[in-house]
């Protein structure tokens, strides 16, 4: 077994989330499927880094949970407000910009 | 990658461990991806961000590891539970497609997507060895990610505090709701409110014990003999119990049973609750199909 075997599983992880991101609807599990691409980016920095033999991989995957806190914050904010108004978390109703 | 390169090898543990979560981080992926309840999906993403963690452990990185199940399962997961819980349960798809075929697109070129990434990645690094982080863990891993972030990426680090700040800023602003000088209350209309007519200050009835019955089922008895439908827990009656578990128990009512369970004030709470979220005929449409008529989407919702 190779560190590669880690990238792949990263990859295969970054491509479920993308695919969540395209067939959901619930704007609460698009974030989620927007953190599971974090995180597998997350597991192919740290492995980068331990293949390259530096820490720098995984302070990179550090600032990257930090802004995926940060990300967190912000849109599910954004997510109470919308519900707020529109009673309704589907990103399909919020298509007032549409027209 | 030169032959005097330090060489980690992998142990037969690490090995182990890879192919025992790797499978199962790929199976909660795709579960989170798929499970209907918005809930599910929450609890599989802790499921792979666990397993991320131990890899992180596991490839020489404790401190991330950790951080990654302290930060990402403790805070940001628990946060995203804290609001599904305000939005509501209902918070499961639609089955409509706005776009025609999307969804097999979707599922087409995630496929094709993971097949390209997936075999460039194993053609690319399939024969490279790790070199490994035992130079770069001493003393210890805290002590070198230390040593970097607070050198060579001091500047990031200090951009992310006003990243964190603008972020709680932010959030605070968009969950403020600004209500307008007019129709602020001051405390002496809220306490006259309180006690106007029409409404009842004192605490609410519960649900009692009874001699035929001690379920929280039965409804509480108001001054008068008739049930007090506000005593019983909405959801329950519709979730986990049956119709005649439901039912009010008789405590010998001289108005009978159920006089006033089950009136119209009963409908007018479920649209006054449910009905904004739940009842709403196009986003739930083919979600829940209700069990029986008498299982409303208010219930369902909440």
């Amino acid at each position: 077994m190779q560190p590669g075997y880690y990238i792949v599983l990263a990859a295969l992880l970054f491509t479920i989330g993308a695919v969540g991101v395209l067939i959901r609807r619930n704007a609460i599990v698009l974030f989620m499927c927007i953190e599971l691409m974090l995180n597998a980016s997350n597991l192919a920095l740290v492995t980068f880094g331990r293949i390259n033999g530096t820490l720098d991989g995984q302070i990179m995957a550090f600032f990257v949970m930090v802004v995926a806190a940060a990300e967190v914050v912000v849109g599910l904010a954004i997510i109470m407000s919308i519900f707020r108004t529109r009673r309704s978390a589907s990103v399909d109703d919020a298509n007032l910009l549409r027209y | 990658m030169t032959a005097q390169l330090a060489v980690e090898a992998i142990s037969t543990g690490e090995a182990w461990v890879f192919w025992t979560l790797g499978p199962l981080a790929v199976l909660a992926a795709i579960g989170m991806v798929v499970a209907r309840n918005a809930v599910h999906s929450a609890l599989f993403l802790v499921l792979v961000m666990l397993c991320l963690g131990v890899f992180y452990v596991v490839q020489s990185g404790p401190f991330i590891g950790l951080a990654q199940i302290i930060v990402y399962t403790g805070a940001i997961m628990m946060l995203f539970l804290f609001v599904l819980m305000l939005v509501g349960r209902d918070a499961s798809d639609s089955l409509i497609e706005v776009l025609r075929g999307q969804r097999v697109a979707a599922i087409l070129l995630g496929i094709g997507f993971a097949g390209l990434v997936a075999t460039a990645f194993y053609r690319a690094l399939q024969d490279v060895p790790a070199q490994g982080l035992q130079t770069a863990n001493v003393p210890s891993n805290v002590h070198g990610i230390a040593a970097l972030m607070f050198t060579r990426y001091i500047f990031a680090f200090e951009v992310t505090s006003a990243l964190l700040i603008t972020a709680a800023t932010g959030a605070m602003i968009l969950a403020h709701i600004e209500r307008r000088r007019d129709q602020r209350q001051t405390q002496p209309e809220r306490m006259r409110s309180r006690f106007a007519p029409g409404n009842y200050p004192g605490p609410k009835a519960g649900p009692g014990v009874y001699a035929t019955s001690d379920s929280v089922a039965t409804p509480a008895r108001l001054p008068d003999g008739r049930h007090s439908e506000r005593s019983v827990p909405q959801i329950l009656p519709k979730r986990e119990l049956t119709e005649a578990e439901a039912a009010p128990k008789g405590t010998a009512s001289p108005f009978g049973r159920g006089a006033e369970y089950g009136g119209g004030s009963t409908v007018s709470r479920r649209s006054e609750y449910g009905g904004g979220a739940a009842g709403r005929p196009d986003d739930s449409a083919g979600n829940h199909v209700p069990a029986a008529p008498s299982v409303g989407q208010g219930g369902e919702g909440r």
